[in-house]
């Protein structure tokens, strides 16, 4: 090897520790962070030294963390389940068969996936307040669906798209209906797709704050990003970073184990609906 | 069954199907976005949504006692649309660079790619009000541990205010957005990466043509159209951009975005007219921007072919 071609190889790995590094230390400062409590937070340190757990006992104790947690899995897994059961038949009208307006009906459901929150703001909140769902998780459930259904219909009509063609014809000459056919033959099929589509779903929901921060606001029906967003201290000079971390590290920490179980699918998922779309 | 009546059953499966997804998308989204639209022609207010009278385009530009009102009038509006362009044009930039940098090396065998690929997932993953609060944190002015690094390694003599500071907090706001989108970008481009033939690299090997050219003249040409989904997609993000910017800065004047000006016209100030105004504009100026963006790729989104 030339010299050139050694330095070359540090400075490339160097480069992608430097890369690691900036995207793990964030969560990793936050976690040291979380462990640390009272003054002692206040002297900034790069290693965890010792377990404090108080932050987190308060987290749970002092503020209604474990009502919020209970929220947020409701709204998501409410809006998953949803998304997922529209988008398969949707999937399979558009994906799999051939009429007109069909193009104009997919670049529709692309477009609301580019709609600004903001936008419907308003509209949703008239909506959410005449069927009485202010200030309740039905409510936040039926807002998020303008997030998760347009990705998950556009995923799965890709998807759909790829497999044979002979698939329906044979059930189709049996005499099965479209629902049956949805059932036996297209969802064993999908399921490499709903899996990732449903777990980006999962993480919108359980990410979303702008809805949540508006349709739902009091201390029964807040969601996890909300309560983050609004947790402070008994002064109010400054804000308790020691719990703040805490219930960081508790909201993300599951997510991050998901992504990382299911990385590759993940990634396939995204693919497909971006590069493909 | 003949083959035609075949079809026609099928087409009417298919609308069957798709009803229900088309109910519930105009329900949650057309509905309520034409409801935006007349609300910024009216006087609504948060407090009664239902009493409101119909005052034309006045939330947009009034001409009243010598002076100009409306959302078009208001100085505030404007540099949120100049700052929200900014901020989408650096960031969405740097996170082409750098995801290209982290696609072409994940596209390499080294023994870190596991490694790395996992790490970039992290940020992604992270919700973003968590992701505002972990660097809130981190550049707090008082107790945060970058000012403490920089200190000590004599860097800065004093404390700076990261996020209150108004000529440093969108630059914050920008670190922030890089280090939590550029995974994403990384991600499409590597699978433009992926899907790339290997022959004519083997050629370019043969002929001893230096990466780096091979790189501008068939490397970047090839995934111009993945690279463009990606950055329009990124863009709209970044235009829309509000829970980063809200909970990182605090709701300051120095770093609202459009999305930030028109929820605190809605909601702090209860004015539905004149916030749903605001949005209506925020929507116009990303429909816009899409639209020119579109054409000036002669991008086709036809939902059969790709480009």
């Amino acid at each position: 090897m030339t010299p050139i071609k050694l330095l070359g190889r540090i400075g490339f790995a160097l480069l992608m520790l430097a890369i690691i590094a900036f995207a793990v230390f964030p969560f990793y400062y936050a976690v040291v962070s979380s462990f640390r409590s009272g003054s002692e937070l206040f002297q900034p340190a790069l290693w965890p030294d010792h377990l404090d757990l108080r932050n987190y006992v308060q987290i749970f104790t002092q503020q209604a963390f474990g009502r919020n947690i209970l929220n947020s899995l409701a709204v998501a897994a409410a809006v998953v389940a949803a998304s997922l059961v529209l988008g398969v038949g949707a999937a399979y009208a558009l994906g799999r068969v051939r009429f007109r307006g069909r193009g104009a009906l997919l670049l529709t459901v692309l477009g609301v996936s580019m709609f600004p929150q903001v936008a419907v703001l308003s509209g949703l909140f008239e909506l959410i307040r005449a069927l009485g769902l202010y200030d309740t998780l039905p409510g936040l459930m039926l807002a998020n669906m303008v997030l998760t259904l347009p990705f998950t219909v556009w995923v799965l009509t890709t998807f759909m798209r790829e497999l044979p063609k002979e698939l329906e014809e044979a059930a189709f000459v049996d005499g099965a209906s479209p629902l049956k056919l949805i059932w036996r033959v297209f969802l064993p099929l999908l399921w490499p797709a709903m899996v990732p589509t449903g777990l980006l779903a999962f993480i919108v929901a359980w990410n979303e704050f702008l809805f949540a921060f508006t349709f739902a606001l009091s201390a029964d029906a807040r969601t996890v990003p909300v309560a983050i967003a609004l947790l402070s201290g008994g002064s109010s000079q400054e804000l308790p970073w020691g719990p703040i971390m805490a219930a960081s590290v508790v909201v993300t920490l599951p997510v991050i184990a998901l992504v990382l179980v299911f990385q590759r699918k993940i990634v396939a998922g995204l693919l497909a609906g971006a590069v493909k779309g | 069954m003949t083959g035609r009546s075949l079809a026609r059953t099928r087409v009417r499966a298919a609308w069957t199907f798709l009803a229900p997804t088309l109910i519930v998308l105009a329900a949650v989204a057309g509905w309520p976005l034409l409801r935006t639209v007349w609300f910024g022609f009216t006087d609504a207010d948060l407090s009664d949504i239902s009493r409101y009278r119909f005052i034309g385009l006045a939330n947009y530009l009034e001409f009243d006692n010598g002076e100009w009102y409306g959302v078009l009038a208001d100085a505030q509006w404007w540099g949120a649309v100049w700052r929200t362009l900014w901020f989408a044009l650096v960031s969405v930039s740097l996170e082409t660079v750098l995801g290209m940098v982290v696609a072409l090396a994940l596209n390499v065998r080294f023994p870190l790619r596991g490694v790395l690929r996992a790490a970039i997932l992290i940020p992604w993953a992270i919700p973003t009000v968590v992701s505002a609060k972990m660097w809130g944190w981190m550049l707090n002015d008082q107790f945060g541990v970058i000012n403490h690094l920089l200190m000590s390694l004599h860097l800065i003599a004093q404390p700076v205010a990261w996020t209150a500071s108004p000529d440093l907090a969108m630059w914050a706001v920008i670190v922030v957005d890089v280090w939590k989108a550029t995974p994403f970008m990384a991600l499409l481009i590597l699978a433009a990466l992926q899907m790339l033939p290997a022959d004519c690299y083997e050629a370019g090997r043969v002929d001893g043509i230096h990466p780096v050219r091979m790189f501008f003249q068939v490397t970047l040409p090839l995934i111009r159209p993945a690279l463009v989904v990606a950055v329009i997609f990124r863009a709209l993000d970044a235009l829309r951009v509000f829970d980063l910017i809200y909970v990182l800065t605090s709701n300051s004047n120095s770093t609202m975005s459009m999305s930030v000006y028109a929820r605190q016209q809605l909601v702090d100030f209860q004015e539905v007219g004149y916030g749903s105004a605001a949005s209506t504009l925020l929507f116009l100026v990303i429909v816009m921007l899409t639209m020119s963006a579109l054409v000036l790729t002669r991008f086709r989104v036809d939902g059969e072919s790709r480009t």
